[in-house]
């Protein structure tokens, strides 16, 4: 029989004004089992878990039963308190009568008789809880990031620094992501490509970081601190040991001029050849050949990369690689893109090649960009004498199926960034901005939209754009309400910008299943806990780096880069972790080896053996079930589908279950 | 082919050539408009009251008489459209309405939204098709630069109507090419032409379609046309329709498959 020890919290008022908690302790102190029950103000400080030691050495207790907060909050903790006076952490159960009952009870006699059945449900399962040990696991010394945007090369940069090896993967033919693209940053106007260029290049150059650029992960098994990955390198078709990035093939590929393939780096503003690099600065300097439009692999005839390359790098022949890599960590740094705009059929951005995107207009502002910086317009390439933005084109949108709930939070500081800049070079430009809120919450944030507004006169109106309506005079047609004004504008336009809502990269949701990380509506991952593991993916080993989990800026994605580096080096630093003994075991006496748990097990940690078992005195082979307890995270899937009652999951064992079940229902 | 048909008030008397045009083309096209008996004015306007069913009721009984026939139900004026539409959904997804609606009607069987209804246009897009109109064109209307004007109640509200993209529409410009015209595409085709404000503040309405003229012209239009029998009536009275004349659409596929002079 064990001596259980129970401890009610009162979490300041969280707890004891929706539940009487002394009214708690008097109601468990007489169940089967319990030798002591008292409460606390906070059974999570220093002095209630003092508390909590005393009892055990003052009493002998075997098992403690804490009903408090969520053990997903605590449960550590009061393991570790136990620990210290010497009993088995795993004789700890928390019954949670916080988060799921005074939090989301009102009547404080109905959640009263609530917790008082959740205690004795915990104090049921204590009385069959038996003393488990920790294993231990080793650590791969190695992390995997995907994704070289900003937030990919910072958190490599960070962890290698660090002093371990570090791999990006990233599927396009260089590294850079967005921030690549852009022409001049927030708040300071810096310019990209200057601050992102050198990072680039160390990344490229570190010694404990390796590239694999035009490559994406294709499949990942193992668990945190030993993740074995497959890496597929896509064939360039040229050969990076040779190529010296002189850019010769580029320039000689004859779809250069004639082929209409659209440059996915200038956002289709202009023309790329077959063979490519996809901007001067790329990382590494290797271009590669697009197979689906290069005319030899369409028809086999051209060949002229191969022949004008001085170096011979040119391989036709080259094939897709795939390597298998063994990891502790890793990062998803997988970032962000903009919305498809077809269902925002009223801003005639399909119509008309003067209504552009925010991100279109940074490649037009942009010294490197199709136009040499000069801003145009697509239709005449003249200069734009009035230009209106339009803020929240799909963000902040009612309609589930047009645009996406949240804020993007970025769009108000670039509009504004754009505004002045376009100011500066050209300062006889009208511009108007559309906006529903202006949000501008950062450091030096609303200074520097208050500078567009007051010294730079750019016309701010509250209200939103009804229409964009191209005019027979090649000019465009703003309509939109005044809030302020209760009036309709209706204003000409050289040239629209929108600023598209940003969602995460489609790819996300392959690799987020890949991870067994879990993404919310909106495809962006979560987060372990949204406030204390802001960076920590709930599937152990996963970190997370950038807009991928959520819109945020640059200075906020590297904040959060260097956060995600110093978790996974928190990992790495550790030669060994434990692990969770709550794993899975197979009576073979009872398992019929029907292979139901090795279906439903997510970590494939099941794997099948003939025994020989002597069952009711006659010895024979039996196909049984085996638990490879390194792979087994404890989730238990295989214990409900097993229909021999075979699977049972220590520390939440069948028994302990419907003891739990019986408690709640007596 | 047949199909129950809804003509609806307009077109009994200042809109007959949107249904005489109509009927003379189906023939045509070998499917027919069976009028139903007894049918009553849709209201004009979709009801937005939501606590009153009168107005919705002979919406109601011309819906239910096409389930009893088991015949799609087709209409010519884009209010009815509208109406039509509206009601049926309502019929179909908004308990309260259909209980009491059909509490009133005692119809033997209660009508739960059953009916498909189909705009003439969608008719000769869905079942027809607009590629099987072309090869039944005669007289081709090569040369002419047409606008289609959709307004305002054959789109809207999209989602329901389930017409066509009311942002970016092209079921009228696929169908102007079908006869062998060229559609003019342009922003103003798909706005309120000013509607029932004539009637109070016909300045308004002038504006209105002054901007409808001036958009569709100016990208090359020469004529215009309509399944709306209210925007006939304001863009006709414009200065601007006495260069740019207005048709309804079914007059120009009755020219177009030859049949305008019978009809």
């Amino acid at each position: 029989m064990q001596k259980i020890g129970v401890f009610v919290c009162h979490c300041g008022t969280n707890i004891a004004a929706t539940v009487d908690v002394k009214k708690v302790v008097e109601l468990v102190r007489y169940e089967p089992g319990v030798v002591y029950a008292d409460d606390y103000m906070y059974m999570c400080s220093e002095a209630g878990q003092e508390k909590i030691i005393e009892a055990i050495k003052e009493y002998g207790l075997t098992g403690l039963v804490i009903c408090s907060c969520s053990p997903r909050m605590h449960e550590k903790t009061f393991r570790a308190c136990a620990e210290k006076a010497g009993l088995n952490p795993y004789m700890v159960e928390v019954a949670n009568i916080r988060e799921q009952c005074s939090w989301i009870h009102k009547d404080k006699e109905e959640a009263t008789k609530k917790a008082v059945i959740l205690a004795r449900a915990a104090i049921a399962k204590v009385n069959l809880n038996t003393p488990l040990k920790e294993g231990e696991s080793p650590v791969t010394k190695r992390a995997l990031v995907i994704g070289g945007g900003i937030a990919g090369i910072q958190t490599a940069l960070d962890i290698a620094d660090a002093g371990y090896e570090v791999d990006i993967v990233e599927k396009e033919p260089s590294i850079g992501g967005r921030m690549s693209q852009f022409d001049k940053t927030f708040p300071t106007l810096d310019c990209a490509s200057c601050i992102l260029t050198p990072k680039m290049v160390e990344v490229n150059q570190h010694p404990n970081i390796t590239l694999y650029t035009y490559s994406e992960v294709e499949k990942v098994s193992g668990y945190v601190g030993n993740f074995e990955v497959d890496i597929r390198k896509k064939a360039r078709s040229v050969d990076a040991d040779k190529c010296t990035g002189c850019g010769e093939c580029s320039a000689k590929c004859p779809l250069g001029k004639i082929g209409n393939i659209p440059s996915e780096f200038d956002r289709g503003l202009r023309n790329r050849p077959a063979i490519y690099m996809p901007f001067a600065q790329a990382v590494p300097a290797v271009p590669v050949i697009d197979r689906e439009n290069c005319t030899y692999f369409k028809t086999g005839k051209c060949g002229v990369c191969a022949k004008i390359c001085p170096s011979k790098a040119v391989d036709y022949e080259q094939q897709d690689e795939i390597v298998t890599v063994k990891y502790g960590a890793i990062v998803v740094a997988t970032g962000f893109d903009i919305i498809n705009l077809d269902k925002f059929g009223e801003y005639a951005y399909n119509e008309s090649p003067d209504v552009i995107t925010s991100i279109e207009l940074e490649r037009l502002m942009n010294a490197a960009g199709p136009t040499g910086g000069h801003l145009e317009r697509m239709s005449d390439h003249k200069q734009p004498k009035d230009i209106v933005f339009i803020q929240c084109v799909g963000s902040r949108c009612d309609s589930e199926e047009k645009g996406k709930p949240y804020c993007s939070k970025v769009c108000c500081m670039y509009t504004a960034k754009h505004a002045m800049l376009i100011k500066d070079h050209w300062p006889d430009t009208n511009i108007t901005v559309f906006y529903i809120d202006v949000r501008t919450p950062g450091k030096n944030f609303d200074e520097f939209y208050r500078r567009a507004v007051e010294q730079y006169h750019v016309n701010y109106i509250k209200g939103q754009v009804g229409k964009v309506m191209p005019q027979p005079d090649g000019s465009l047609l703003v309509q939109a309400a005044d809030l302020l004004d209760g009036k309709q504008i209706r204003m000409k336009a050289d040239m629209v910008v929108l600023a598209a809502a940003i969602e995460p990269n489609p790819d996300v949701r392959k690799i987020a299943t890949m991870l067994t990380a879990s993404i919310d509506n909106n495809n962006f991952l979560t987060e372990a806990h949204a406030k204390l593991r802001p960076v920590e993916s709930p599937t152990a080993g996963i970190f997370l780096s950038g807009m991928a989990q959520g819109p945020k800026d640059i200075p906020e994605t590297v904040s959060q880069a260097g956060a995600a580096a110093v978790k996974v080096i928190g990992l790495l630093a550790k030669d060994h972790l434990k692990t969770n003994p709550c794993t899975a075991q197979c009576d073979t006496l009872l398992c019929n080896g029907c292979s139901t748990c090795a279906n439903v097990c997510p970590y494939g940690a099941i794997t099948y053996d003939d025994v020989q078992v002597m069952d009711h005195g006659l010895r024979e082979t039996r196909r049984v079930a085996q638990v490879n307890l390194a792979l087994c995270q404890g989730c238990g899937a295989c214990t409900s589908a097993c229909p021999s009652g075979a699977m049972d999951l220590q520390g939440f064992s069948n028994r302990q279950i419907t003891t739990e079940v019986d408690a709640i229902c007596r | 082919m047949k199909y129950s048909y809804y003509p609806g008030c307009t077109l009994k008397n200042k809109a007959q050539d949107l249904d005489r045009f109509a009927r003379a083309s189906a023939a045509a096209l070998g499917f027919e408009l069976v009028e139903i008996p007894e049918w009553q004015c849709c209201g004009g306007v979709y009801p937005l009251g939501t606590d009153e069913i009168a107005t919705k009721l002979s919406s109601v009984r011309a819906l239910n008489y096409a389930k009893e026939q088991q015949q799609d139900l087709v209409t010519l004026c884009s209010a009815c459209h509208h109406v039509l539409k509206r009601v049926n959904d309502d019929m179909k997804n908004v308990g309260d309405i259909r209980t009491r609606a059909n509490n009133y009607c005692g119809f033997e069987e209660p009508y739960q939204g059953e009916t498909r209804v189909l705009h003439f246009l969608e008719v000769l897009k869905d079942v027809i098709g607009f590629d099987e109109l072309a090869k039944k064109v005669v007289n081709p209307l090569e040369g002419r630069k047409i606008g289609a004007y959709y307004g305002c109640l054959t789109l809207r509200p999209g989602k329901i109507l389930d017409f066509d993209d009311p942002e970016n529409p092209k079921i009228m410009e696929d169908f102007i090419r079908a006869l062998g015209a060229e559609p003019v595409i342009y922003s103003m085709r798909n706005e309120c032409c000013g509607g029932y404000v004539s009637l109070k503040d016909p300045e308004f309405t002038k504006t209105r379609t002054k901007m409808i003229f001036d958009d569709s012209t100016g990208f090359g239009a020469d004529c215009l046309i309509t399944a709306c029998p209210l925007c006939m009536y304001n863009l006709n009275k414009s200065e601007a329709s006495s260069k740019v004349p207005v048709y309804y659409f079914t007059e120009l596929l009755a020219e177009a498959l030859g049949v305008k002079e019978e009809a």
